[in-house]
């Protein structure tokens, strides 16, 4: 976490405060990715789930503050930890659970598992495995935006250990040539896998800055509290959609759980992630405002948690129940028909 | 657009022409093709074959990158999966190694790995093989490694009407679609319709029907091989030259039909000898009901196991040549063996 200072200094003010609405939106969509990412834990453990699965418990405020600055039309796309952005893209939670669980409900039908699911309805682009492939395919969404005149942006997320991908640096370029509407948002969780951002990248404390040879503007946000999240989102978003080209959000995150579900832990103390938890977690952040705001009660929070674990409960007995796929899928797909 | 035209004309273009002229068809047709790469705009290509379409199309449509190919390739990616049909173009087929993660690793996958939810309707045109004295890393014939990909198609065209059609067939065919144009072909004339017509992916040509041996070709070695094959003729060798055009897939009935016919096969074709794409031919005559047939064992002309040479004379000798064909048909069919 970048101390308070490193972030003012980029931060065009404090925190913009949210409605009311907004508070118990952001809580309630935060509080659905915990609960899924848990859950799909426990299916992790129970042996239901195999292969990948890389939980975004701890960086939530990210993908639902970006949210919020967006409009029908605009496109995400991400990485192979994209539970939380397929979520918040409105992604029906059965359908992303019965792909961790490689069923023939899931989002790609069990060919994809945790790491690729696409929905073109919900604009989400993927769900990619190659760390930092997914960038020039966000500034090529932003290409076609651009190209068909429309307005539309791409939020393009990828890690702070992808910011170090030679595909990255080519993708800004072209992006700040082009004037093309994409934010690069930097979820830096400070962990690319077991390698702290401090051995693995030149001034790792200002990741924000690595447009700067381009003119990208960059900024450097508090990723873990949702309002700053989505001031910064929306100052990047309304330069893209005003033709002033791309912009990057160094979002400073953290990611409680290992980099995937074998991890061994070594690279980090249980006191710092304890720390983290205990100080800056995104969803106490609000909760304490709801109720401190007196804008919700603990009643309603109950009510607003039970309505989730009964969206996540049936996501994961689905996910149990559906069938696996037809042994013929392993031949669908390949190609299109032309 | 028409498969079959009786009314049009006929003209004689060149290869380089003909691939230009079904780009500017294409584009007027549809507002969603684009062409993009390295000094195709304002240069109009390092062997000329976008020629003038930026002044006919415009800088938006002909678009000149940067050197960039990993992010070029990338955003064509990106913006195909919106709908675009972008035609990418690698100055030299070598360089597409620098892109072969967005293409081998993306776009051969989408469509697969998201379940059916995403296509890649991607063309890529790219100038290869030797001959020009270009050296190690200008002048490789790469196919294999990328017909190697399932997701993939991947073309090989020896004609200037083939140029063309087969790569209108391309723009309407939803796969990312590979087309190894050879670089020794461009100045090349044939006779070429004017209107906008399809040569069908998938389908080899005989280009001459023979009783006595099989020649099985792959892009340049087509021509090498029909002139040979006049030769063999005027020695009483009657040879059936057949083209194989699409490398993936393969036209196996069309192989196995010409070898029960014939008996002996000399697979003929400019990539690296081992491991490639005389293998997989050889493989699927053997595989069929036309290994009963055979008289002799198949044989195979290849390049040599040697990066390519700069010296004329040395470079001659590392592919095969129209005398290295002549000679190994006539060997198969008096010898039974080359």
């Amino acid at each position: 976490m970048a101390s308070r200072a490193a972030v003012k200094k980029t931060q065009a003010g404090e925190p913009g405060t949210f409605t009311s609405k907004q508070e118990l939106t952001a809580y309630r969509e935060m509080l659905l990715i915990r609960r899924f990412e848990e859950k799909a834990g426990q299916l992790y453990g129970m042996g239901l789930i195999g292969g990948f699965c890389h939980l975004y418990i701890g960086q939530e405020a990210v993908v639902v503050g970006m949210q919020m600055t967006l409009k029908e039309g605009d496109q995400v796309i991400t990485s192979y930890r994209d539970h939380g952005h397929m979520l918040a893209c409105g992604m029906e939670a059965r359908g992303v659970m019965a792909e961790l669980t490689g069923r023939r409900g899931g989002y790609s039908r069990g060919k994809g598992g945790s790491m690729h699911m696409f929905s073109r309805e919900k604009n989400f682009y993927g769900g990619h495995g190659i760390v930092g492939a997914q960038v020039p395919l966000g500034a090529g969404l932003a290409f076609a935006n651009k190209y068909r005149g429309n307005d539309h942006v791409s939020l393009t997320y990828f890690g702070e250990g992808a910011s170090n991908q030679g595909q990255v640096y080519e993708s800004f370029n072209m992006a700040a040539l082009w004037k093309l509407p994409v934010v690069f948002i930097i979820e830096n969780n400070r962990y690319a896998m077991g390698t702290s951002i401090t051995r693995a990248a030149a001034k790792s404390e200002e990741l924000y800055l690595r447009g700067a040879a381009y003119g990208i503007a960059g900024e450097q946000v508090d990723g873990m509290d949702v309002r700053a999240v989505k001031e910064a989102g929306e100052r990047a978003v309304a330069a893209c959609r005003a033709g002033e080209g791309p912009y990057i959000l160094e979002m400073m995150t953290y990611r409680y759980r290992g980099h995937s579900m074998s991890d061994p832990a070594k690279y980090r103390t249980k006191e710092e992630v304890q720390k983290m938890r205990e100080e800056h977690d995104p969803i106490e952040q609000v909760k304490r405002r709801l109720l401190d705001g007196g804008i919700a009660s603990e009643d309603d929070l109950k009510k607003i948690d039970a309505d989730i674990r009964a969206i996540v409960t049936d996501s994961a007995e689905f996910a149990q129940s559906d069938l696996e796929p037809d042994p013929s899928e392993l031949w669908t797909d390949v190609y299109l028909t032309a | 657009m028409l498969d079959v035209a009786p009314q049009t004309e006929v003209r004689e273009l060149t290869y380089a022409e003909a691939i230009r002229e079904a780009m500017a068809q294409a584009m007027e047709a549809d507002p969603r093709v684009f062409t993009f790469g390295e000094d195709i705009g304002t240069y109009g290509g390092a062997f000329g074959v976008t020629g003038d379409l930026i002044h006919r199309f415009g800088a938006e449509r002909v678009i000149d990158t940067p050197i960039s190919e990993l992010g070029m390739a990338g955003v064509a990616v990106g913006a195909a999966l919106t709908g675009m049909r972008p035609v990418l173009e690698f100055q030299f087929s070598d360089f597409s190694l620098l892109a072969s993660e967005q293409i081998i690793n993306q776009a051969a996958k989408i469509r697969f790995m998201f379940g059916g939810k995403a296509s890649v309707p991607l063309v890529i045109r790219m100038p290869g093989g030797s001959g020009t004295g270009a050296a190690a890393q200008h002048s490789q014939s790469l196919e294999a490694i990328f017909a190697h990909i399932p997701g993939l198609i991947v073309l090989q065209p020896s004609t200037p009407h083939d140029a063309k059609g087969l790569l209108l067939s391309a723009l309407d065919n939803p796969n990312p679609v590979l087309i190894f144009e050879h670089k020794l072909l461009y100045k090349v004339k044939g006779p070429v319709p004017a209107q906008a017509y399809r040569v069908p992916i998938g389908q080899a040509a005989i280009r001459r029907e023979g009783g006595d041996v099989s020649i099985i070709t792959t892009g340049i070695m087509a021509v090498r091989a029909t002139a040979a094959a006049e030769r063999l003729a005027a020695e009483g060798i009657d040879a059936e030259v057949i083209d194989l055009r699409t490398i993936r897939p393969m036209d196996v009935p069309a192989i196995v039909k010409s070898v029960k016919k014939t008996s002996r096969a000399l697979i003929v074709y400019e990539s690296v000898k081992t491991l490639g794409v005389g293998a997989e031919i050889s493989a699927a005559i053997a595989e069929s009901e036309a290994f009963d047939y055979l008289d002799a064992p198949i044989a195979r002309l290849g390049g040599k196991e040697v990066p390519l040479p700069y010296n004329p004379v040395l470079e001659k000798a590392s592919v095969p040549q129209e005398d290295d064909i002549f000679n190994a048909a006539r060997a198969l069919v008096r010898e039974g063996h080359i």
